[in-house]
């Protein structure tokens, strides 16, 4: 097995998730940094979306915040393998509060994709559904079928559970679609579609 | 079966809390402390203060985020060795100017008997300063109150970053004998 050239999965990430935020409109979506924020940006800009270009692993944790602070809203996190093994400690403080309305979704292609494909832990062993199912999350997935999209949509709007699905994608790098990386811009826009006004 | 607590009580500890309950902070994120350990407490008997423990404290800083985003307040407890921990998540609040308060406990400053504790705790101010936080400091139990309710006040009145540095001296010597 070459260092590049091994492939964890099938799914193509761009349409996975085009699909994904298509089927959860009401959705407020956090996205780890590289190809997840410009897959989800690359699906379309709402003002739903807080788009990390930054603050590695920081992505399950901020859905967390908001999940508790929005109790009646889904949350979705959208992430790569990479951003979710840096932050891997946050589905312990997940699985601690179980919110009823965050989901995680990790983009896993098993690879460090914005630094050149080196192999990630996801694609040498670690499964990150065994490391959210044992953090005590209601439940877990092992997408390899872009039609399990559907399934997921439904647990996110359904709101009544905490969960982590992994999905196997493709390895390959899309052209790059680039959100705003003006934070203050994405965080006072975010806030502002929930009524909060800025200071 | 309840462990028991073996921390000290201080007033300056509910006041810590009070102004915290006053200021409507809705999660109380940490990674715990002897000296946090009285609001820890209270926030886990509270009916709208949601405790959330972090097993890392950058985990904190993002959690803290996230509710800010989601229009609530939350605030961060952490030792000095924590501090250290945060110093990339702090990017976060930079670039994004969230609100940020943080509660350090100090270690490795006054009566230190584990000199592991004293290198994080020497850089504590300047790993909050040199990433574009506030830092204030409290010496005394009278100073507490007001210090805690500055820097929470810039921070949520006046959209700052502050971190509040509570003196070991507060906390009282911890007990070392092997017993």
């Amino acid at each position: 097995m070459s260092q590049n050239n091994y492939q964890h999965g099938t799914i193509n990430r761009r349409e996975f998730v085009k699909e994904l935020v298509d089927l959860c409109p009401e959705a407020l979506i956090v996205t780890g940094l590289g190809s997840p924020s410009y897959d989800v940006f690359a699906a379309g800009d709402r003002p739903e979306n807080f788009y990390l270009w930054g603050a590695m692993g920081a992505a399950a944790a901020m859905g967390l915040g908001i999940a508790i602070a929005q109790p009646e809203k889904s949350v979705l996190v959208i992430t790569g393998d990479g951003e979710m093994l840096m932050g891997l400690g946050s589905l312990a403080a997940i699985g601690a509060q179980k919110p009823k309305n965050l989901t995680i979704v990790v983009l896993d292609n098993g690879h460090y994709a914005e630094t050149g494909m080196q192999r990630s832990h996801t694609s040498l062993g670690v499964e990150l559904t065994g490391v959210a199912s044992a953090c005590g999350f209601d439940w877990t997935l092992a997408v390899r079928e872009p039609a399990d999209v559907s399934q997921i949509a439904k647990q996110v709007n359904a709101k009544n559970s905490v969960g982590l699905a992994n999905i196997f994608i493709e390895a390959i790098e899309y052209p790059k679609a680039l959100p705003p990386r003006d934070g203050s811009y994405i965080k006072n826009r975010f806030r502002g579609n929930l009524g909060f006004e800025p200071f | 079966m309840d462990v028991k607590e073996q921390t000290l009580q201080h007033a300056w500890k509910d006041e810590i809390f009070d102004i915290f309950k006053r200021g409507s902070v809705e999660q109380l994120v940490y990674v715990p402390d002897a000296g946090h350990s009285q609001v820890i407490k209270k926030a886990w008997a509270d009916d709208v203060m949601k405790p959330v423990p972090v097993t890392t404290e950058e985990d904190g800083v993002a959690v803290v985020c996230g509710s800010w985003l989601g229009g609530k307040r939350a605030v961060l407890l952490m030792q000095s060795s924590g501090v250290g921990n945060c110093v990339n998540m702090f990017s976060l609040i930079k670039n994004c100017q969230f609100p940020f308060f943080c509660l350090v406990t100090m270690r490795g400053e006054w009566a230190e008997f584990n000199q592991w504790q004293t290198p994080m705790g020497s850089a504590t101010q300047q790993a909050f300063e040199m990433m574009g936080i506030n830092v204030l400091r409290a010496d005394s139990p009278q100073s507490v109150p007001d210090v805690v309710s500055a820097g929470f006040d810039a921070a949520f009145v006046g959209g700052d970053a502050v971190a509040v540095l509570l003196s070991q001296s507060l906390i009282g010597r911890k007990k070392w004998d092997a017993k």
